[in-house]
């Protein structure tokens, strides 16, 4: 016990009472946390060394899943498709919410309207505007199709085709997201002294010298704790390959988590699904802990002042 | 991009850009209703409020109201006057803006067909379970972190938070052979409201939270009260929570809409047609249904969180603000 030496026994005893009371308190959390948090992340690695049918007792086959996986047609893909989704979604849902930020912060009218309207699609249950989207993408029904047939353009493919399927998920999921990244942008403008701006004015800093000299850095950690946030959030896409496409045409859309996904449940292989797991958590986890170092930074910056 | 927008008219992707307004010294504004310049951004009031200025202003203004309205809205308003035309009337060409009459038939069809009763009372059972256990568990959890300090307080908050750089994809596989057979108590919870409240409440980004806000609260005023004899339950249940009802009610919604929203975890843990989320019935039935009774069903599935947005909308953004400045 701590600090037991020296001190009455009365002081040590409400010492052991409190923290009795505390895990008391604490055991609900303790249980849960346990269970659907730190024991399936200790099991995900080791489940991808191991073969198990639950059935029989699990085997240890060292890195047998990771190259079963590895040979797969659909791995190259995947990873392909997986960082190439990240990196369109991360163009069109990450640099167009910062611009429309910037330009919803000088309006001076309408802008309960303009944050309620670009918020809407976020609180959509995903799987709605997924399915949504999908009508839309009908190549003869879909909106798409007959907005380009009302221009006199050629109809295209959407979902259908394997040049087009990946950028229609893109397209998708930005929709559903630009929301949440523009209202975290715009508040954080909201808090660039003015002063600043006007010093650069009379310094002669014209309109976009201000933006890039004044709100850029005053921006810059969120922009830079944003990015990371974005790149884990992406690289786990699932439901819009899962609803949309299946992974095709031609592997086209396969997602690593989709992958994940076709392993445990379709292809009856758990442990292949887990050595995918515990791949992309070691890729995830390098932005984490980026993300972890940075918000930890800013809270020290912050705390002389 | 622009052509990937549903936008039928101004492209929206590109709304004007304000770097283009000049940048010529106006005189003095007119003094005919100025544009109110209280706070000060990156444009300077001076140029707002010139002649060229408020041209400018007002372009910009209509256009993004426009192409928001177009990108934002638009869909939605398709999304609820689809679900009235017949299949017909879905693949004319060109598509009509209005529903030729307005009928109520495809909702009540969907509602019939996908149960949606109960797939809609489902979804309420497993946000509103999940609430109350987010509730208990992680106050009482957060509130000894923060005000009661065990022995190894720090060592548990840190395992806690770590779980936040563990996205919740990447182990849901081994999370729901957990849940279908549960180490050491070797219970099933598939198919039970409990695959969904537990795992809820082991919510790292909530503890954050809520350990934050009562690390804020003054010590004086619960050292009065444990003086006066309350116990730390009597002071968490009349002191803390209380005066910790903004952030109650910002941890409250985003529970809530997050088990509403989401997707793969019930689509693993609830394969069951009676037990399933809204969500997930419609998304398994999807490709057997006329595509107006769909979408329908499309639109009575998205009403409840539209609704809860248009109500909490304060909470929602707070929420949301604190996850992305502080997380």
């Amino acid at each position: 016990m701590r600090g037991a030496r020296g001190r009455p026994p009365t002081r040590r005893r409400r010492d052991v009472k409190r923290n009795l009371t505390a895990y008391g308190f604490l055991c609900g959390a303790l249980i849960c946390f346990a269970f659907f948090s730190w024991y399936p992340m200790v099991w995900e690695v080791v489940l991808s060394f191991q073969r198990t049918n639950f059935v029989d007792p699990p085997v240890w086959v060292g890195l047998e899943n990771f190259v079963t996986v590895f040979e797969d047609a659909a791995f190259g893909p995947a990873w392909k498709n997986t960082a190439l989704f990240t990196l369109l979604a991360l163009v069109c849902g990450y640099g167009i919410p910062f611009v429309v930020a910037i330009v919803l912060n000088e309006l001076r009218h309408a802008r309960a309207y303009l944050r309620f309207v670009v918020y809407l699609p976020v609180m959509l249950p995903p799987a709605v505007g997924v399915l949504l989207f999908q009508w839309f993408y009908d190549p003869e029904a879909g909106l798409f199709n007959q907005i380009l047939g009302f221009l006199h353009l050629p109809p295209l493919d959407w979902l259908n085709s394997s040049d087009t399927a990946l950028i229609s998920l893109v397209v998708v999921s930005t929709w559903m997201n630009l929301g949440s990244g523009t209202l975290i942008y715009l508040a954080a403008l909201q808090t660039v002294p003015s002063e600043l701006y006007e010093a650069a004015e009379l310094d002669g800093a014209g309109l976009l010298k201000r933006i890039r000299h004044v709100t850029i850095p005053q921006t810059r950690l969120i922009l830079l704790v944003m990015l990371l946030l974005q790149i884990v959030a992406t690289m786990q896409v699932f439901i819009e390959p899962y609803l949309l496409t299946g992974g095709g045409p031609e592997n086209s859309t396969v997602s690593v988590v989709y992958l994940m996904y076709q392993y445990a449940f379709n292809f009856g292989n758990v442990n292949g699904g887990n050595a995918l797991g515990v791949m992309l958590m070691l890729v995830l986890m390098v932005f984490s802990a980026l993300y972890l170092r940075l918000s930890r930074d800013d809270t020290k910056e912050e705390a002389p002042r | 991009m622009t052509e990937l927008t549903t936008a039928p008219g101004r492209p929206p992707g590109a709304p004007a850009d304000p770097g283009r307004r000049p940048r010529k010294q106006g005189r003095a504004s007119r003094p005919r209703r100025p544009i109110p310049t209280e706070f000060r951004t990156a444009v300077s009031p001076h140029q707002l409020n010139s002649r060229r200025g408020r041209t400018v202003y007002w372009t910009v203004l209509v256009t993004v109201v426009t192409g928001f309205t177009a990108v934002f809205v638009f869909p939605l308003y398709w999304m609820v006057t689809g679900a009235m035309k017949s299949t017909e009337d879905l693949l004319r060409i060109p598509p009509s803006l209005l529903p030729p009459r307005f009928t109520l038939e495809a909702y009540l069809e969907a509602w019939e067909l996908l149960d949606l009763g109960l797939l809609l009372g489902n979804t309420a059972l497993y946000a509103g379970g999940a609430w109350l256990f987010t509730l208990a568990i992680d106050v009482t959890a957060a509130y000894a972190l923060s005000k009661l300090r065990p022995v190894l307080g720090r060592l548990v908050l840190g395992l806690m938070l770590a779980t936040l750089m563990i996205p919740p994809m990447v182990i849901m596989l081994p999370a729901y052979l957990t849940v279908k057979d549960l180490p050491i108590l070797g219970w099933d919870l598939l198919n039970t409201p409990w695959a969904i409240w537990l795992p809820a409440a082991a919510n790292g980004f909530n503890i954050f939270l809520l350990k934050r806000f009562f690390d804020s609260i003054p010590g004086e005023l619960l050292e009065a009260a444990e003086i006066d004899g309350a116990s730390p339950g009597r002071i968490l249940w009349s002191i803390v929570m209380p005066v910790s009802r903004p952030i109650l009610g910002v941890v409250s919604i985003l529970t809530v809409v997050n088990v509403w929203r989401d997707f793969v975890w019930p689509l693993l843990v609830l394969p069951d047609n009676e037990k399933m989320s809204v969500s997930i019935g419609i998304a398994s039935l999807s490709a057997q249904m006329p595509q107006n009774v769909l979408i329908a069903s499309l639109v009575i599935a998205s009403i409840p969180t539209i609704v809860v947005f248009f109500v909490f909308q304060r909470q929602i953004m707070a929420g949301l603000t604190a996850g992305g400045l502080k997380g």
